[in-house]
């Protein structure tokens, strides 16, 4: 069973961090990414082409941060294979020990480093989900043929709880944790309020019984980054953080404090099971952030 | 109906260079109504030939033929003759009507670049709404293709990239989940999208190869009936 999984079914908080492979082959660079998450997390997400720029496979990279005794989740989106790459990449990755996978739809392409490339979306995110919940469950590939060994993964979907129109995104919601989403990771958090309100609805609707909510923290480095947050759509930043972060002595510790104090409060609120760090191109910052906020994994 | 772009002149003048008479065989249908193929699109492209051959010291003769439909044997057929004078048939039909004409004539080149399947929405302004996927599901998505007008061809709601009714690729660009919703909410029908729309077979869709389509049975069964009628008298 996935270590995430067996931390969060004995109530454990827990955390996950992220880690994008490199625009090379250097597999060094994953390993001592890595290397700095071990015992301080319960899994790393492994992004897959992030942004649609071309880097290591998520697999593989998978693979090395696994080598590094830290726990893999394996984010897969539907923007590169269609259904026979797809399956045939979940079934090795299983192989290789990977038990964690994030469905996603993935950024579409004319954002990366390819816009030229052709636009795959052969099934979407949420009938990934399926697909895996099916392998698992029903023991078939997507055409219903029946499957020897199947992979079982612990399945994670995402979900945005700024983004409109809120009624449709929960219609969402329900559909990826019905189509057998087990965990949920969410966009990061800013707005606490909104965030508030949002977990209300889940648990009205009993879905924090039926999937592990991980809410996203963004931890920013500068008055940029906070201002390039703003922008992502689905990501709003009340105005009392900007200020914080413009009119702080040091930029750095504000974006790691303001992140520790949404922690502490998230941590509190019923039916989230744990926090998601993302920090882009600040790697370095989340063993602090998780030393700091005694969120530290027992694993 | 049938969206198209002319070609850049370059592109045109450079796989014309070598021949003498051509013909530009203009349609009258899509691309007519698209303002990129029809008649008068045609008389201007010729004269643009002809000029830009003379000042290159290799004259040509160009001269502009109306077809109604080069993707229908009959109406090229009319044509057929006069088409004869040509060592080349630069073509401003679509992608169809080009190879229709390219199986009769030897050397029939494209004037244009085929887009897509599209309503003329406004003035000078037409939006792909069809890829012909070969089973339609518009009943399901209140009349609007989640195929073509989703980037990602979504089935299942939008993408976390949707943000205040555009779709990330652009601004300009509205996400065609979030015109699902509005329609499927104004019809009082938005329980629909709960329903886990299941994985698309994609061979009714180009992905199966290339398609046809044989009259159906019945008209089948009519149109024998109608050879054996003349058959016996
Ligand atoms: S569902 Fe298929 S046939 Fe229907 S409008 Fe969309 S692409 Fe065309
Ligand atoms: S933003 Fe909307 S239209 Fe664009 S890819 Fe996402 S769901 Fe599809």
């Amino acid at each position: 069973m996935s270590g995430l999984q067996e931390a969060l079914l004995s109530g454990a908080f827990s955390v996950s961090a992220e880690l994008g492979p490199p625009m090379s082959a250097d597999a060094e660079f994953v390993r001592k990414k890595a290397r700095a998450l071990k015992g301080l997390c319960n899994a790393v997400n492994i992004t897959d082409n992030q942004t649609a720029i071309v880097r290591m496979s998520s697999i593989a990279a998978s693979c090395l941060t696994l080598s590094e005794g830290v726990e893999p989740i394996m984010q897969m989106t539907c923007r590169d294979r269609n259904r026979i790459a797809m399956q045939s990449d979940l079934l090795g990755a299983y192989a290789l020990g990977i038990r964690n996978v994030l469905c996603l739809s993935g950024d579409h392409q004319v954002f990366g480093s390819h816009p030229e490339s052709k636009n795959v979306y052969d099934i979407d995110s949420i009938q990934l989900v399926r697909a895996l919940s099916d392998m698992k469950k029903k023991k078939c590939f997507i055409n219903g043929k029946p499957m020897k060994f199947p992979p079982e993964f612990f399945i994670g979907a995402a979900a945005n709880p700024f983004a409109d129109p809120y009624e449709l995104q929960m219609i969402r919601l329900h559909k990826k944790i019905e189509a057998g989403a087990e965990f949920i990771q969410t966009q990061a958090i800013y707005d606490l309020e909104k965030f508030e309100k949002w977990m209300e609805d889940v648990r009205a609707a009993g879905l924090h019984t039926k999937a592990y909510f991980l809410a996203g923290i963004l931890v920013n480095k500068s008055v940029k980054s906070i201002e390039m947050s703003a922008q992502v759509p689905g990501i709003e930043i009340p105005q009392e953080l900007m200020n914080r972060m413009r009119s702080a002595q040091s930029a750095e510790e504000e974006g790691k404090r303001i992140a520790l104090s949404l922690i502490e409060r998230i941590s509190k609120i019923q039916g989230v099971s744990g926090i998601h760090i993302m920090a882009v191109g600040w790697e370095s910052a989340v063993p602090e952030i998780i030393e700091r906020s005694t969120l530290k994994s027992k694993s | 109906m049938i969206i198209a772009d002319q070609k850049p002149l370059d592109e045109v003048l450079g796989y014309l260079k070598d021949y003498k008479n051509i013909a530009i065989a203009a349609c009258g249908t899509c691309v007519t109504i698209c303002l990129a193929g029809g008649l008068a699109e045609a008389e201007n492209l010729a004269e643009a030939l002809r000029i830009a051959r003379g000042a290159s010291g290799r004259p040509a003769s160009v001269r502009v033929f109306s077809l109604k439909r080069q993707c229908d044997a009959e109406f090229i057929e009319e044509a057929d003759l006069e088409l004869r004078w040509a060592d080349a048939i630069l073509s401003t039909a679509c992608g169809v009507g080009v190879q229709f004409m390219a199986e009769r004539f030897q050397v029939v080149l494209p004037g244009l670049n085929t887009t897509f399947f599209g309503a003329s929405r406004d003035a000078g302004l037409w939006t792909e709404m069809c890829q012909g996927c070969g089973n339609c599901v518009l009943e399901r998505t209140g009349g609007i293709c989640p195929v073509t007008r989703c980037s990602k061809s979504n089935f299942n709601g939008p993408c976390g990239g949707s943000s205040k009714g555009k779709c990330e690729i652009d601004s300009e660009t509205d996400c065609g989940w979030q015109l699902i919703y509005e329609k499927l909410k104004s019809l009082g029908k938005l329980e629909r999208l709960y329903e886990i729309q299941e994985i698309k077979d994609w061979r009714s869709a180009r992905d199966g190869g290339p398609r046809k389509r044989v009259a159906p049975l019945s008209c089948a069964d009519e149109l024998a009936v109608e050879q054996n009628a003349v058959d016996w008298t």
